[in-house]
């Protein structure tokens, strides 16, 4: 087990392009640390820089205290699930797991690889396909296969690259609870590289989101939800994703396309002087005006929409309210939807509604939303005006805390 | 039923193809049991009473044996140097080329191509030209050259598209699993490219084994002359005879090691060739 702490790394390609600028992680020990980003971002290559497949450039790496830039991947001491799984076709699942054992040489008697497999394989459920091929597995076992492999020996950390992208949707939920459990178990440290912002969110202790090489901001999945630092992260996390209104302000009276939101005078002078500016809203900001208790309309600001249709999904449902923005705003959304790795950003907001809300599609409808989350961004920049960072670092604070006794909990029905 | 008359068409295809093939080969094994007698009988199976292992017996230990055996000797040496030679390159060179990225890699690809649809007819005059020059001709050297050149371009080709299927990833996974440089491509990639040296070491070996152009043209004595090459050379037991039934027990015999070859190393072959196995 072992600290990781990534000063300033760059990683250059033969072409000089940068894959990787400038980024600093510090991973605690037994931390999972989810690295997140849309394909082509640079988390692999971080990965392959820290388990030694892939030279730093510039920049320095210490697992465990100790500057690792030079070392060779063997003298790591570290674990990594491949996305492909990257199985020994020519070995048994028993040798494909005992393989890091046996390469250890005159460290395991042959009664340990033994019991070290037979444990590592009952709690990977691959008791029964031992003595199979790889091959002959469904997608499910082969991870399962790839992941005994990575715990049967006692690695410092475990490095995951898009372990789950290759299965199926309902084996990938399976697959993430199992992951998320058993990483408390071990209370290994650990790095797990995504492109899926829901596995970052559900697995990581903190998420780092990257853009082109550049580390956005490091968060716990709370503070990155509720306090994003620009446009990018913003827009990322979150699923249905931020809507992103282009509006002036005047007073205390944000003008947008779909309406006029008051916001408090706070938020106000932070996104002063500013022609215009691009207002952050999750859809569940929103919701039918009838339907708001009584105490919680203060919070919000109240307005007339029409939307163009709803959706009901039974637990809730989605309204859709189009709008038609001026053209250089249009672009602005669209680089930022390049930036994701999504199609084109419709000029559509997505609202959620109560299941019971009445509204629907065609008709002018009351809309109530609470103004105390919504963020300003500053639309050249992309930068967050109203982030509160203070916010941030208590819920990320709060986060830690429940995750330590989350750990305790898991170590005491381990020993117990 | 479709499947049903499609299986019925195909096994009959494949029978009909199968007698086409194996007819020859079961002829020269009849007439390898004949006497000389019996020859022209202008039957099938050796004459009842008359079926003799005399051929046999001229070639390993009688009159021929000289010629025979000799001849034996410098097939299985030259063909196997050649194809050892080949694979040896080979393997290097479709490595490189499965591997790596470097500038000419398409023009190595072509030449080998190019070099392997160039007819062995006409550059054997040359070759004999050059060989008695510098002293070549009629020694097993003189022979593994030219058999490289059939050897090595199809080992090449047939090397390179295997080697580009292998999960070279695997290579890397087995480094961070704490294997050496060295262990990782011992241990993770031989095992799976075995298979493929395999099958490119015996499909080379036949094609040195079965050549009769070169072994004609660049031999003169027993010092080099190889099997096929060897077989116009019998003779009979007297000029009157014809040594057809010595030609075939020496043909029969030469043919045994490809068989048992392919026999033994059947499932090596096919999945070599196929692959597949190795994804996944
Ligand atoms: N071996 C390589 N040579 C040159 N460029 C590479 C190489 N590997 C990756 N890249 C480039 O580096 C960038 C980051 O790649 P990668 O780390 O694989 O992204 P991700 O895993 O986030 O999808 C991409 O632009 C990619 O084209
Ligand atoms: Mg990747």
């Amino acid at each position: 087990m072992a600290a990781i702490t990534l000063k300033n790394i760059v990683k250059k390609y033969g072409d000089g392009f940068p894959a990787v600028n400038d980024v600093s992680i510090d991973i605690a020990d037994g931390e999972f640390v989810i690295l997140v980003g849309p394909s082509g971002c640079g988390k692999s290559t971080i990965l392959r820089m820290i388990v030694g497949l892939e030279d730093i450039t510039s920049g320095e790496l210490m697992i465990g205290g100790q500057r690792a830039n030079d070392k060779a991947p063997r003298d790591r001491n570290l674990a990594m699930v491949f996305q492909n799984y990257a199985l020994y076709p020519h070995l048994t699942v028993f040798e494909n797991i005992a393989f890091p054992l046996r390469l250890a040489k005159g460290k395991h008697q042959e009664e340990d690889v033994q019991r070290l497999v037979t444990e590592a394989a009952a709690m990977l459920e691959l008791t029964d396909h031992l003595q199979r091929k790889p091959a002959n597995l469904s997608g499910g076992q082969r991870q399962r296969v790839a992941m005994g492999r990575a715990i049967v020996r006692q690695a410092d950390a475990f490095l995951f690259d898009e372990p789950l992208s290759n299965l199926d949707a309902k084996l990938r939920g399976q697959m993430r609870s199992e992951i998320s459990q058993m990483q408390r178990r071990l209370a290994t440290t650990s790095v797990y590289v995504t492109h899926d912002q829901t596995e970052a969110m559900t697995l990581g202790d903190r998420v780092a989101v990257l853009k082109k090489g550049e580390l956005q901001q490091i968060a716990s999945p709370r503070e990155l939800y509720e306090q994003p630092v620009n446009l990018f992260v913003a827009g990322f996390i979150g699923s249905p994703s931020m809507n992103f209104l282009p509006a002036s302000l005047e007073g205390n009276i944000l003008s947008t396309a779909i309406g006029d939101i008051e916001i408090s005078p706070e938020k106000a002078d932070k996104a002063r002087d500013r022609p215009v500016i691009l207002v952050g809203v999750r859809p569940e900001f929103f919701e039918d005006a009838s339907l708001v208790e009584e105490h919680k309309l203060h919070h919000g600001s109240t307005f007339t929409a029409e939307l163009t249709h709803t959706e009901w999904l039974g637990n809730e449902q989605y309204g859709y309210i189009n709008f038609d923005p001026a053209p250089e705003v249009r672009e602005m959304l669209n680089s930022l939807a390049r930036d994701m790795d999504a199609d084109e950003l419709r000029p559509q907001v997505v609202v959620t509604l109560d299941a019971a809300s009445k509204i629907r599609g065609g008709r002018p409808a009351e809309l109530w939303l609470d103004t105390r989350r919504l963020h300003l961004f500053d639309p050249k920049t992309g930068e967050n005006l109203t982030l509160d960072a203070e916010e941030g670092a208590r819920l990320t604070a709060e986060a830690n805390a429940e995750r330590a006794e989350e750990i305790e909990s898991a170590r005491q029905v381990a020993a117990g | 039923m479709t499947s049903g008359k499609q299986k019925i068409i195909w096994s009959g295809i494949a029978v009909l193809v199968l007698i086409y093939a194996l007819f020859p080969v079961a002829s020269i094994l009849s007439t390898s049991f004949k006497a000389p007698s019996d020859l022209t009988s202008g039957k099938f199976l050796p004459s009842s009473g008359a079926s003799t292992l005399e051929n046999y017996q001229q070639i390993l230990v009688g009159d021929a044996q000289g010629l025979f055996l000799s001849a034996l000797r410098n097939s299985i040496g030259i063909a196997l140097i050649a194809t050892v030679i080949a694979v040896v390159l080979a393997t290097l060179c479709a490595y490189a080329i499965a591997r790596l990225d470097f500038p000419g890699k398409k023009i190595v690809l072509t030449t080998a191509l190019a070099v392997s649809i160039f007819p062995v007819i006409s550059i054997v005059t040359p070759l004999f030209n050059l060989w008695r020059n510098i002293g070549l001709y009629d020694t097993w050297l003189g022979l593994i050259i030219p058999y490289l050149s059939l050897t090595l371009p199809i080992s090449i080709w047939t090397l390179a598209a295997f080697f580009r299927q292998i999960p070279w990833e695997l290579e890397q996974a087995a480094q961070v699993d704490g294997a050496t440089t060295w262990q990782a491509f011992r241990k993770a990639i031989v095992p799976l490219a075995a298979p493929g040296v395999f099958t490119t070491a015996i499909i080379a070996f036949f094609i040195a084994w079965n050549d009769f152009v070169y072994g004609i043209s660049l031999t003169s004595t027993e010092s080099a002359r190889t099997v096929p090459a060897a077989l116009a050379f019998f003779t009979g037991a007297s000029q009157f005879e014809a040594p057809t039934g010595a030609i075939s027990a020496a043909a029969i015999i030469v043919t045994i090691p490809v068989v048992l070859l392919v026999l033994l190393f059947q499932r090596q072959i096919v999945s070599g060739l196929t692959q597949g196995a190795v994804k996944g």
